[in-house]
């Protein structure tokens, strides 16, 4: 009975708290798990040098996040949406749908994609039409279009190491996939020829042919990951000859287990990549609801921290973590001061 | 006659014909099988806890560095007002050189043989150093110019290398860590500078983002589970055992008692990721509760727990015998007496029991706070309950998953430290539970 009692109290006391939730005092971020790591260091940094408390950075992936910081403007939704993707215009017209006029879009940095391999392994030095050789679904070969009969790297090209093909590439869910098809397979697409062929067989169609570039082999050869590099890496030490898909900064943290490989000659490194060089990166962003910049006490703060020249710099601690420092970072940080909101999509 | 008689038993007794050893073999196979069942069962057990344990006990230790650093005035008070808006400008990134400073200074008064650069040096010391700095010289500003003795974590990569996952072989290799740094932290350990010990601050501490692993812990992921637990606790069990008093004394038996048991039944096998859907648009979108928060979390909880509580609350009433609400009712008791003063108290220890496994099984659930924002890095504790209720926070179970994604390898063990807290806090909820039926179970 008096178990009973307690918790009827209980129960009582708090459905009336449920009513009198306090002003949120802390900014809410959501988004890309690829942006996350760069996100929290920066949180915690603000939350040590600020009289603010520490942001709260939920991940979910680039798509959620964007989603959820257009349901509305208000403290229960969230303030920043971090994206390894540029916005889309069917996110804008949701955000502007739910009343959220003006976003703020804040490029960090880049992020480069490299593909490694055991470290005991051969070394490889690809180039991106290796790779649309070793997995997409139809090749050229002897001037015909034919299904992929390639087994072995060396089949592709006899300097390639005598290994079997098998890749671990980012599943679709991913916002790395979307660069590996676009900056690898599509690109390797053009330089060994087989996309004329494709233009040709499907009647000049560019659009058609582009698609057919992408379409990967499904006779296991290939296999998508859906989890995060993790596990890419736990499959890679399963069974050594795999060759993994890997962001920059997961590799740095794992160069005593992983060998990478170069692109183009050009092994991957920040500075590689921040010259341009290294052809695999992508540019990371977030996105900042304007209407919250005065609301949520210390969001104006947090995002000028984020990309001041102590952590978003050369020298910072977000590019000793592998985010590649932005060239034109001084804009960015001019823009956010200003709080200018971003215009249309280009 | 009886001599035939005992012919046969004798015989059936010594030997037995074909079907009876036929029978005593089937018997003997099925427990053998029995026993080969249980065998596989623990060794399955034996085989997950060894791995967890193995992996996860050593982050309950950590490489410490003890050093005195001298709270250089020239950085950390320019103007010389020790006026403490003047001092908060000073950032982590200028607390980092006295580090550097302290260490080389060490370094050369002991005659190390290390030619590690200071920069490199001070690498070896985590990069939450300075913060720690910083919160002392903010709070102690009359100890600036003075030499403060410090205990600092090791960074990730030195711990590992005295749990035995970084090696010379491996720092050859590894980008983070050179061997030189290894040999100079071998240098600070002779020295008593560097120290393994016990570490509180993993149960203590909250999380830590990417780049500084050693200074990770479960404090704000405890912490958020307790209060859900409360919450689950305050909510489920007064709600649950009402519905199943009524339910099982007082409800007539028709067609609409008959659909609420059969939905009662349904509702504790609905995958619990639904209940975060409904979580989500109840609680956060229309009753606008905040995100994140243990509120939301035990509300969704509570609603996940509430069919095991009713359905094991209903089987305890159920074993109550009958003469005893007979016998109350007899004496001239009201129903609500009997039920009250004799059913429940004697029913109690399952209540109890089935409270806690559901308890038990909403502890270690992850997939209904992933959509109410609760899957965070979350490094600001809650406050006290009841305000502490409605702060972010994260759970335990998150925080293994968090973990078993970051890059960094030395979260590996950090993530089965976690489990191994988890595992520690659904044993004792178990133990609670024998405990409690142990003494008030009653036998008839």
């Amino acid at each position: 009975m008096n178990i009973l009692k307690l918790s009827a109290a209980a129960l009582v006391a708090s459905v009336a708290f449920a009513g009198a939730a306090a002003a949120r005092d802390q900014i809410q971020i959501a988004g890309s798990s690829t942006v996350l790591p760069y996100a929290s260091i920066v949180a915690e940094a603000f939350g040590e040098n600020f009289d603010h408390p520490t942001p709260v950075v939920e991940s979910g992936g680039s798509g959620a996040g964007r989603k959820k910081l257009c349901e509305g403007v208000g403290e229960n939704t969230i303030d920043i949406a971090n994206s390894s993707s540029r916005i889309s215009q069917s996110d804008i017209d949701t955000c502007k749908a739910n009343g959220v006029n003006e976003i703020q879009e804040v490029r960090i940095g880049y992020d480069g994609i490299v593909f490694a391999s055991d470290i005991n392994g051969p070394e490889y030095k690809f180039t991106p039409a290796d790779w649309h050789a070793a997995l997409a679904s139809k090749v050229v070969k002897d001037g015909q279009l034919v299904d992929n009969p390639n087994k072995n790297w060396s089949d592709i090209r006899s300097d390639l190491p005598d290994q079997p093909i098998l890749a671990f590439i980012p599943g679709t869910k991913h916002g790395t996939r979307e660069v590996f098809d676009e900056k690898v397979i599509l690109t390797g697409c053009e330089e060994n020829g087989t996309m004329e062929a494709l233009k040709a067989a499907n009647n000049g169609d560019e659009d058609a042919a582009e698609d057919a570039c992408m379409d990967l082999r499904t006779d296991g050869v290939s296999v998508d990951i859906d989890g995060d590099y993790t596990e890419t890496l736990s499959r890679i030490d399963a069974n050594k000859n795999g060759i993994g898909v890997f962001g920059l900064s997961f590799y740095q943290n794992n160069t005593d287990k992983l060998r990478v490989a170069t692109m183009g000659g050009v092994e991957p490194s920040v500075e590689t990549i921040a010259s341009g060089e290294y052809p695999v990166s992508r540019p990371l962003y977030f996105y900042v609801k304007n209407a919250h910049l005065d609301v949520i006490p210390g969001l104006q703060e947090y995002v000028e921290f984020f990309v001041s020249d102590d952590m978003a710099g050369p020298n910072g601690p977000l590019a000793a973590y592998g985010l590649v420092s932005d060239p034109e970072l001084a804009k960015t940080q001019e823009a956010v001061k200003n709080r200018t909101p971003m215009g249309p999509l280009n | 006659m009886t001599d035939a008689i005992a012919a046969t038993q004798g015989k059936a007794a010594l030997s037995g014909d074909a079907r009876t050893r036929r029978r005593h073999a089937a018997e003997r196979r099925f427990r053998m099988m029995g026993l080969l069942a249980v065998a596989l069962g623990v060794l399955a057990l034996v085989g997950l806890l060894f791995s967890i344990l193995s992996s996860g006990l050593s982050s309950f230790r950590q490489t410490y560095v003890t050093m005195d650093i001298y709270l250089d005035p020239g950085i950390l008070d320019k103007a010389g007002n020790r006026n403490p808006e003047d001092l908060a400008k000073v950032t982590t990134f200028g607390y980092a050189p006295l580090i550097k400073n302290s260490l080389a200074k060490a370094m050369n008064d002991k005659g190390f043989n290390s030619q590690l650069e200071a920069g490199p040096a001070a690498e070896l010391v985590s990069a939450e150093a300075p913060a720690i700095l910083r919160r002392y010289v903010l709070n102690n500003p009359d100890q600036i110019g003075e030499t403060v003795e410090f205990n600092l974590l090791a960074s990730g990569r030195i711990d590992g290398y005295y749990k035995g996952r970084v090696t010379m072989a491996s720092a050859e290799l590894d980008r983070n860590i050179s061997p030189e740094q290894l040999q100079l932290a071998d240098e600070l350990k002779e020295a008593g500078i560097l120290t393994t010990r016990f570490n509180w601050d993993f149960l203590t501490a909250p999380d830590a983002s990417d780049t500084r692993p050693e200074a990770a812990g479960v404090g704000v992921a405890i912490l958020g589970s307790a209060y859900m637990m409360l919450i689950v606790l305050a909510l489920s069990l007064p709600i649950g055992v009402a519905a199943s008093i009524y339910l099982e004394e007082f409800a007539p038996q028709n067609w609409f008692t008959d659909l609420i048991e059969v939905n009662i039944a349904n509702l504790a096998a609905v995958p619990s990721i639904v209940f975060g859907i409904l979580g989500l648009a109840a609680f956060i979108n229309f009753a606008g509760l905040p995100q994140s928060a243990p509120i939301v979390g035990g509300l969704v909880l509570a609603l996940m727990t509430l069919p095991t509580i009713i359905i094991a609350t209903r089987a305890a009433l159920k074993a109550v015998p009958p003469s005893i609400r007979s016998a109350a009712l007899g004496v001239g008791a009201s129903k609500m007496q009997a039920i009250f003063h004799h059913v429940v108290p004697l029913a109690m220890p399952g209540i109890l029991t089935g409270t806690i496994i559901g308890l038990a099984q909403a502890l270690g659930e992850t997939a209904p706070l992933l959509l109410i924002g609760m899957v965070a890095f979350v490094r600001d504790y809650p406050a006290a309950p009841p305000e502490g209720f409605f702060d972010p926070a994260s759970a335990l179970p998150v925080q293994v998953y968090n973990w078993t994604q970051r890059g960094d390898p030395a979260f590996v063990e950090r993530a089965s430290g976690a489990i191994i807290v988890l595992l520690v806090f659904l044993l004792l909820m178990n133990l609670i539970a024998i405990i409690l039926r142990r003494r008030f179970e009653r036998r008839w």
